[in-house]
């Protein structure tokens, strides 16, 4: 009877304090689990990557273990009715058997594709929201451009792993890179020959990108994701401004149990948004295409999205060939390619010096900016959002051009004005729109809510009746400072009518009368 | 006794020699029909009109007269001479509702609802026929697809036809508004009279350049992938479009999917 007396409680504790005793786990474990997060939407992108990562990973394992990069010429004998009898590399084989005989084997292999796919999208729309809220400002500069070569490394991580099957369609994107590599003035043709072991496509290619594909960029990804990670908690996380937020102060949630626990939850949640994907949504079906031949190419070859805003660039741009005679020739193609893709490398990597050197802003921010307060950031990443898409629509532009009926000599003519032109636009109508946003808030703060209530005075006039937000001076202003963050802009913000419902998918709190029901009637009887 | 003998014995002579008259005529008619060409054999047996041919004629009078002229010769900037087509050619562009076409375009679109029935179509290939002969569907076509072989097919699919109509037979653009259909509902007849004829902006693939042995084994092919193949990858096949609609699929769904869920988890506190 008297074992029995420590509760299990003190049974943890008592093993805590063992493991304390022989590893000094419990100062470096506080700080840990007192680290706090500032809790908003917007800051939980980035995690869709990295667990998307992680699946990425634990797929990728489960179909090395199937797949022979081998380009050993075989003679198929599978499961697969129409390719029986055809000759195929032993890569390609392995593919098809990981997807029809092995068990399981098409769901892990659409799993690590949808996953490498959702990756991709999270980095470009996490991206997109450290751009538009001026997170990569100082101090945090290096981890932006970690997460430029994450997106890089991501980039070409995709590519090989989609070249591996050795598929009728990976053969046709694998001769693009081999043209675009050629394309680089004196050192091409010898990078393409030292790539491809000679001619195109050699024996060599599959096995060589293999061992890039399933060793040296996965570690490369999960070196990056290991700093990135790791500088978001050493320089902590920023916020958005609000009451009691500072530059100095983090507000939010502590580390245990609360955003552990989210962190879980949210990580199941994207694992099985990817696994119903998987099952629902057949991906990159490889037994369609065949084998690679040179001679084989089908219409409606594209690449995965995140690749094929360079395959429209190289579509719409116009071709320019450069010639010095006798030895020296530049193809068109080395411009949207090599140069471009060069730009959209080393322009991002480079975007936080030319901000701080155009602005001359030097200071250190932890505090985030919306993104209508700084119209001229906000218009440029619009520009380059445009910009992107022009491209990924021009890289399907003959799928775009028969689905919707439209002349294919048609498509690359719009996608080259629409290039050139409608990224101004965007900038304009940006710059406008947020230039009208930033007025609006501080409408509201100087005059107060506009209540809807439409009342005449004697002269027959009529005006619409403003709460304001704080007791006004003489003139009807209220002089209250714009501190970066929302402004109400409804009754029922401030809790003048109905009060806000909190909650996503059904309310989370009771509605109370918040405020009393004399304000709210004498509101109701203005709009008789 | 003797007598009638000898009277059996030269009948049977008699038969001999009638017998083996008879042989040399087949063999000498039979080498002539296999070296002579095909057209000739063709000709005569189509000297006169028949019945179908007039029923063919009036309809021909009537609706395709205005482009194609006066028995078939064509008219200049309107439409092709159809003398020499085929009833192949004339049973895929009526059945399939391209013609008669509407109004002169990139490209005859074709209809679920052709004008004519399918044997006022036979009729106005019996006409066409009768006007300039031309390749016709063999009449074991299915026996032919049945024996074909998959795998040769998806072979010559992939080498001939897929740089149009994509790897899964979805159809594709063409240039200057035209477009290569897709292959989808599309009947064994029709699809080797397309092959045959190459209608619109398709080459003709005649039998000198695939078989119809082969064109049965591509026609075995298309069959599979578009009825048999049954997408093993999932319930949608997204249209089989590959990375456009992929990656169209993973914003849409799985990254809107999960920035709901981001709205979720972060007002939850």
């Amino acid at each position: 009877m008297k074992r029995r007396k420590g509760t299990s409680d003190s049974l943890l504790t008592k093993a805590g304090g063992e493991l304390d005793d022989r590893f000094k786990l419990a100062g470096p474990a506080r700080v840990l689990l007192n680290k706090v997060f500032p809790d908003h939407w917007s800051f939980l992108l980035g995690e869709i990557a990295l667990f998307s990562f992680i699946l990425l990973l634990l797929s990728g394992t489960f179909l090395a273990l199937f797949f022979e990069p081998s380009m050993v010429e075989v003679t198929y004998h599978g499961a697969y009715v129409p390719l029986q009898g055809v000759e195929m590399s032993k890569a390609y084989e392995s593919s098809l058997d990981l997807s029809f005989e092995v068990r399981g084997g098409l769901f892990m292999r659409q799993m690590h594709h949808w996953a490498t796919l959702l990756f991709m999208a999270a980095i470009l729309v996490h991206m997109l929201r450290i751009f538009f809220t001026g997170a990569f400002r100082a101090p945090r500069e290096t981890n932006w451009m970690i997460g430029i070569l994450l997106f890089w490394v991501g980039f070409f991580e995709g590519f090989f792993g989609y070249s591996l099957p050795d598929d009728g369609l990976s053969g046709t994107g694998l001769r693009i890179m081999e043209g675009m590599t050629e394309s680089v003035p004196f050192i091409g043709p010898w990078a393409s020959a030292a790539l491809f072991r000679g001619q195109f496509p050699g024996t060599d290619v599959i096995s060589m990108i293999y061992i890039i594909h399933v060793f040296i960029f996965p570690l490369i990804l999960l070196a990056l994701i290991t700093v990135h990670v790791g500088l978001v908690f050493a320089q902590k996380h920023t916020q958005w401004p609000g009451p009691g937020r500072t530059e100095h102060n983090v507000v939010g949630f502590r580390m245990f149990p609360n955003y552990v626990m989210k962190q879980v939850g949210f990580m199941l949640f994207i694992w099985g948004v990817i696994g119903a994907m998987a099952g629902l949504f057949q991906i990159n079906p490889i037994w369609l295409f065949g084998p690679y031949e040179v001679s084989v190419v089908s219409s409606a070859s594209q690449p995965d999205f995140y690749v094929m805003y360079l395959d429209g660039l190289i579509r719409l741009f116009p071709a320019w060939e450069f010639r010095a005679p006798p030895y020296f020739t530049l193809p068109a193609v080395f411009w949207p390619a090599i140069a471009g893709m060069g730009l959209s490398v080393v322009l991002p990597l480079l975007y936080p010096a030319l901000e701080r050197r155009f602005t001359k802003d030097r200071g250190h921010h932890n505090l985030l900016e919306r993104p209508r307060d700084n119209a001229a950031r906000t218009s440029l990443g619009m520009m380059v959002v445009v910009f992107w898409i022009i491209g990924v629509i021009s890289g399907g532009n003959d799928v775009f051009a028969e689905k919707f009926h439209i002349s294919l000599n048609a498509m690359p003519w719009a996608g080259r004005i629409g290039i050139v032109v409608l990224p101004i636009i965007t900038y304009y109508v940006t710059y406008r729109i947020c230039l009208g946003l930033q007025q609006h808030d501080r409408e509201v703060l100087a005059h107060g809510l506009e209540t809807g209530i439409l009342m005449r005075d004697p002269n027959g006039r009529f005006y619409e009746v403003h709460q304001p937000l704080a007791e006004p001076d003489e003139h009807g202003h209220t002089e209250l400072e714009y501190n970066g963050w929302v402004v109400p802009k409804k009754m029922n913000r401030v809790g003048a009518l109905e009060p806000a419902d909190k909650g996503f998918f059904k309310s989370i709190e009771e509605p109370s009368d918040n405020g009393g029901a004399e304000r709210r009637d004498e509101i109701e009887s203005g709009k008789h | 006794m003797a007598a009638s003998a000898k009277r059996r014995r030269g009948w049977r002579k008699r038969l001999g020699a009638l017998a083996r008259f008879t042989g040399a005529l087949v063999i000498v008619g039979g080498l002539y029909s296999v070296f002579s060409p095909g057209l000739y054999a063709q000709e005569s047996e189509a000297g006169a009109i028949d019945a179908d041919a007039v029923k063919g004629q009036e309809l021909y009078d009537t609706s395709c007269i205005t482009c194609h002229g006066d028995n078939g010769e064509g008219v200049e900037g309107r439409g092709p001479s159809l003398i020499g087509v085929g009833s192949a050619a004339v049973e895929f562009q009526v059945n399939t509702g391209r013609m008669p076409m509407a109004a002169q375009g990139a490209q005859a679109p074709d209809s679920d609802y052709p004008v004519f029935t399918e044997e006022e179509a036979e009729w106005l290939g019996a006409y066409i026929e009768y006007l300039g002969g031309g390749d016709v569907v063999p009449d074991d076509l299915d026996a032919l697809v049945a024996a074909g072989t998959v795998g040769e097919g998806g072979e010559l699919y992939r080498v001939n036809c897929s740089s149009c109509h994509g790897f899964s037979g979805g159809g594709g653009a063409l240039s200057s508004g035209a477009h290569a259909p897709s292959l989808s509902g599309v009947t064994n007849e029709e699809l080797y009279q397309a092959m045959l004829t190459g209608p619109q902006n398709m080459p003709v693939f005649a039998d000198n350049q695939l078989t119809p042995e082969q064109k049965a084994d591509l026609i075995a092919y298309v069959q599979f992938i578009v009825n048999d193949d049954r997408d093993p990858g999932g319930v949608f096949n997204l249209g089989r479009f590959g990375p456009s609609t992929e990656g169209l699929a993973i914003f849409l769904v799985g990254m809107t999917a999960l920035l709901l869920t981001t709205l979720w988890i972060a007002g939850k506190s």
